[in-house]
C-alpha cells in the first residue's frame, strides 16, 4: 500500500490517574518540590547519593504499542469497550492531545468530529452559530458562505435560522449541529460516536450522508458502539482492548470476534448497607455448561439474581428488562406484591428459550417499594451464543431475534399448481 | 463526484511527542486567523447580548473610577497632574489601564472557559488568549470616545504625538498578552491562579502611575518603575494624547525590554504546556 492516509506506529499515551480530573493545587507542587529538593540537598551534604525522584504513583497507559495503517479512501471502524483507548486514539489523531510515544503520519487535511455542536453558544442565532461552529471545525468563511443554504436545508431549519439557539429544542439543536459537521470536507474525517444522537429518522439521514462522504473517496475513521453502523459503513475494523490493538481486519471478522468476547458478569462490585435492599449478583445458569456466559439460546436458560435485603420490605415491585446493544428494549416484565425479609434472596427466572443474536446485552433489574426506587442495576455481560445464527447474512437485515426456523422449497406437481393458482 | 487530489500532493502531518525546545507556532495562528476573528466576534457579541446595559459598561467603569479618583486624589489629596485637569489626567491613564486589566483577566481565564473547545477540537491554542485580549479593544474604543469628549470639555488639545497612540495601545495589548500567556497556562494546571488575578490587578494598579504622575517618583527610581511595563504604557499614552510631559526614556526602554522578555517567555512556556492542556483542563 503506497497510498497510506494514516500511518500509526507504536503509538502510546500515558496518563497519571486523576490527571484528567484533578488539577493540582499550587501549594502541593510547591511543598513537594521544596521538600524533595531539601531531602536531595541534605543527602548530598551527607555524602550520600541523592535519592531518586519518586516514580509517579498511579499511572496507566491509555494506549500502548498501537500500530496500523489506513489506506487512502479507507473506511475504518474502531470498536472496543469503554476505556479501551478509542477516544484517546481519536484525540491523538485529531491533535487534541500529544502522544507519549510513537509516531503518526497523516497525509491530507484532517477534520475531526468528536462532538457535534462544539462551541455552539446559546445566546447566538442559528446563523451565527453555523459560522462560529464551522470556523471551529476548520472551515473557511468563504466555504461556510457557499454551503450555508445547503446546511440549513439539511437541518430543515429554514424558518428558525435567525432564532437564538437557546430557544431551539434538543432535536433542532442537534440537527443544526450535525448539519454543519456533515458539510465539513477534509481528506480524512475522524468521527466519534456522534451518530448516537437524535431520533432514528435523523440518525438514518446522517448515516446516509456519511455513506455519501465515503463514496467521494475520503478516508474515514469511525468509532461506534453500534455494531450495525460499523458493519454498514466500514470495510475494516480495529478492535482496541485495554489500550492495545487486539485485532484488525475485515469488519465482519473483527466485529463477530468482538461480540463473542468474554464479558463481565457475576458479583456486583461495592456494597451499601444503608439501602433497604441491593442486587448483588447476576447469574445465567444452563444445565450442561459450566460457563455462565455461554448460552444455547434454544435450550432452557435460567437467570438467577441475588438480592440482599437489609430491612423487611412489603409489597415490593420488581422489574427486569433486557436491552439490546443500542439500548432498544427487547423484553421486560415485572412482578408486584413481593414480600422480602432480611437476608439474601435468590430470584430465579426460567426462560424456555431466549432467541437472541450474539452481542452486548444489558439486563436491567429494579426494585421498588411504594413507588420509591430502592435499587436499579444495569448488568451488561456478553453472551456467547452457542447456537447457529439463523439470521440474514447481511447485517442490515439480521434483525434482533434469532428465531429457529425450517424452510423448504419444492416443486408442486402441475395439476396441483393450477388448482392453487385458481382458474386462469 | 470530484476526483480527489493525488495523495502525494497532500500535506504531510507528523504527530510525535514533543521533546526539548519547541518553537512557538505563530504561523499556525495566522493560518487560523478566521477562527481568531470568529472567537473575538463571539466574545463581543455575547457580552453585549447578555448584559442588560451592554456597551454602557464600557463607559461606566472608567468614568466612575475617574470620578472617585478626581474627588479623592485630585481634589482632597491635591495630587499633581502634570498641568492637565486631573479628571482628564486620570481618565487618560485609566483607559489603557482598564484595557490591560480586562485583557489580562479575560486571557488568564480564557483557556479554562474554553475547555469544551480544547478537549474536542484542534486549533492553535494560542488563539484563545489572543482572542480574549483583543476583544477588550471594543470597550476601549467606546471609552476612548468619552475621553475625547472630556478633552473637548476641558479644552485639552492633542499634539502631534497623538500619532504614536496606536503604538502605546499595542504596547498595552502586548503587556496583557505577555502576562496572560503565563497566567492562562498556569491556570490550567493550578486553579489557584484564578483567585490571584483580581488581587494581582489591584496591586498592579497602585504600582502604575494611573492616579499619580510618575514625576512624583524620585528620579533614580524611575527606571525601576519601568520594570512594570504598564508604567511605560500609561506614561506614553498620556504623553501621546495630552502632550504634556515626555515619558522618561530609561523608564520606557526598561518597559519595552520587560514586555519583550515576558512575551517571548510566555510564548515559549505556552507552547511547551499547550500539549497537555486537553489532558488537564
Amino acid at each position: 500500500m503506497s497510498e497510506t492516509a494514516i500511518r500509526v506506529q507504536r503509538l502510546g499515551k500515558h496518563y497519571r490517574i486523576g490527571e484528567r480530573r484533578q488539577y493540582g493545587a499550587l501549594r502541593d507542587t510547591v511543598t513537594n518540590t521544596v521538600s524533595t529538593s531539601f531531602r536531595r540537598v541534605a543527602a548530598l551534604l551527607q555524602g550520600a547519593a541523592p535519592p531518586a525522584m519518586p516514580p509517579p504513583s498511579n499511572s496507566f497507559w491509555a494506549l500502548r504499542d498501537v500500530s496500523f495503517d489506513v489506506p487512502h479512501g479507507g473506511l475504518v471502524g474502531i470498536i472496543g469497550r469503554n476505556g479501551a483507548g478509542k477516544s484517546t486514539l481519536l484525540k491523538i489523531l485529531s491533535r487534541i492531545t500529544e502522544p507519549t510515544e510513537g509516531r503518526v503520519e497523516i497525509r491530507g487535511r484532517i477534520g475531526s468530529l468528536l462532538e457535534v455542536g462544539t462551541g455552539f453558544h446559546p445566546e447566538l442565532t442559528g446563523r451565527e452559530n453555523t459560522f462560529l461552529n464551522g470556523a471551529i471545525l476548520g472551515m473557511k468563511r468563504a466555504e461556510i458562505v457557499r454551503k450555508f443554504d445547503e446546511i440549513v436545508a439539511f437541518a430543515a431549519l429554514e424558518s428558525f435560522i435567525d432564532t437564538t439557539v437557546k430557544h431551539y429544542s434538543t432535536g433542532m439543536y442537534m440537527r443544526l449541529a450535525f448539519a454543519v459537521a456533515a458539510h465539513l470536507d477534509p481528506d480524512i474525517l475522524v468521527i466519534d460516536e456522534v451518530l448516537a444522537v437524535g431520533d432514528a429518522g435523523f440518525q438514518k439521514k446522517c448515516l446516509r450522508k456519511m455513506e455519501d462522504v465515503a463514496k467521494q473517496g475520503r478516508t474515514i475513521l469511525f468509532v461506534s458502539h453500534q455494531m450495525n453502523q460499523i458493519r454498514r459503513l466500514c470495510d475494516t475494523c480495529l478492535w482496541l482492548d485495554g489500550g492495545r490493538l487486539r485485532q484488525q481486519g475485515p469488519t465482519a471478522e473483527v466485529t463477530s470476534a468482538y461480540e463473542a468476547g468474554p464479558g463481565v458478569d457475576g458479583p456486583r462490585p461495592g456494597d451499601d448497607e444503608r439501602t433497604a435492599a441491593r442486587f448483588t449478583e447476576w447469574q445465567l445458569v444452563q444445565p450442561g455448561t459450566g460457563n455462565t456466559n455461554i448460552l444455547d439460546t434454544m435450550a432452557t436458560v435460567t437467570l438467577r439474581l441475588f438480592l440482599k435485603v437489609n430491612r423487611p420490605i412489603r409489597y415490593a415491585h420488581h422489574g427486569i428488562a433486557l436491552f439490546g446493544a443500542e439500548r432498544q428494549l427487547m423484553w421486560a416484565t415485572a412482578t408486584d406484591g413481593i414480600h422480602l425479609d432480611v437476608g439474601v434472596h435468590q430470584l430465579t427466572y426460567v426462560l424456555p428459550t431466549l432467541p437472541i443474536r450474539p452481542g452486548n446485552y444489558t439486563w436491567q433489574v429494579s426494585l421498588y417499594e411504594d413507588g420509591q426506587l430502592i435499587d436499579l442495576w444495569d448488568c451488561s455481560p456478553d453472551l456467547i451464543v452457542a447456537t447457529i445464527p439463523r439470521t440474514h447474512p447481511r447485517d442490515a437485515w439480521a434483525g434482533c431475534l434469532n428465531i429457529p426456523y425450517e424452510f423448504e422449497s419444492e416443486l408442486v406437481p402441475v395439476e396441483a399448481a393450477v388448482v392453487a393458482a385458481g382458474p386462469a | 463526484m470530484q476526483p480527489t487530489a493525488s495523495i502525494a500532493d497532500m500535506p504531510l502531518l507528523v504527530l510525535e511527542p514533543s521533546k526539548g525546545f519547541v518553537r512557538p507556532n505563530l504561523g499556525d495562528v495566522w493560518e487560523y486567523r478566521e477562527l481568531l476573528y470568529f472567537l473575538i466576534w463571539r466574545d463581543i457579541k455575547v457580552r453585549y447580548k447578555q448584559t442588560a446595559m451592554g456597551a454602557a459598561w464600557a463607559v461606566i467603569q472608567p468614568v466612575m473610577t475617574m470620578l472617585v479618583f478626581s474627588v479623592f486624589f485630585g481634589h482632597f489629596a491635591k495630587m499633581p497632574s502634570d498641568g492637565v485637569p486631573y479628571p482628564v489626567f486620570a481618565l487618560a491613564a485609566l483607559l489603557p489601564w482598564q484595557l490591560f486589566a480586562y485583557a489580562l483577566s479575560e486571557s488568564s481565564n480564557s483557556l479554562i472557559a474554553s475547555q469544551n473547545l480544547i478537549t474536542k477540537v484542534y486549533f492553535p491554542r494560542l488563539i484563545i488568549p489572543i482572542a480574549a485580549v483583543l476583544a477588550g479593544l471594543v470597550d476601549f474604543a467606546i471609552a476612548f470616545g468619552v475621553l475625547l469628549l472630556m478633552m473637548g470639555y476641558y479644552q485639552v488639545m492633542p499634539t502631534a504625538a497623538i500619532f504614536l497612540l496606536p503604538l502605546f495601545v499595542g504596547f498595552a495589548i502586548a503587556s496583557a498578552l505577555a502576562v496572560g500567556l503565563w497566567l492562562s497556562s498556569l491556570n490550567v494546571k493550578y486553579r489557584d491562579v484564578r483567585y490571584t488575578i483580581p488581587f494581582l490587578t489591584q496591586l498592579w494598579m497602585f504600582a502604575t502611575p494611573v492616579a499619580y504622575p510618575s514625576s512624583i517618583v524620585p528620579e533614580q527610581w524611575r527606571a525601576i518603575l519601568g520594570l512594570n511595563p504598564m508604567a511605560g504604557v500609561v506614561e506614553g499614552f498620556r504623553w501621546a494624547l495630552l502632550g504634556q510631559v515626555r515619558p522618561s526614556l530609561p523608564l520606557l526602554s526598561v518597559s519595552v525590554v520587560a514586555v519583550s522578555v515576558l512575551l517571548i517567555g510566555g510564548l515559549v512556556y505556552f507552547r511547551k504546556t499547550e500539549a497537555t492542556f486537553a489532558d488537564l483542563v
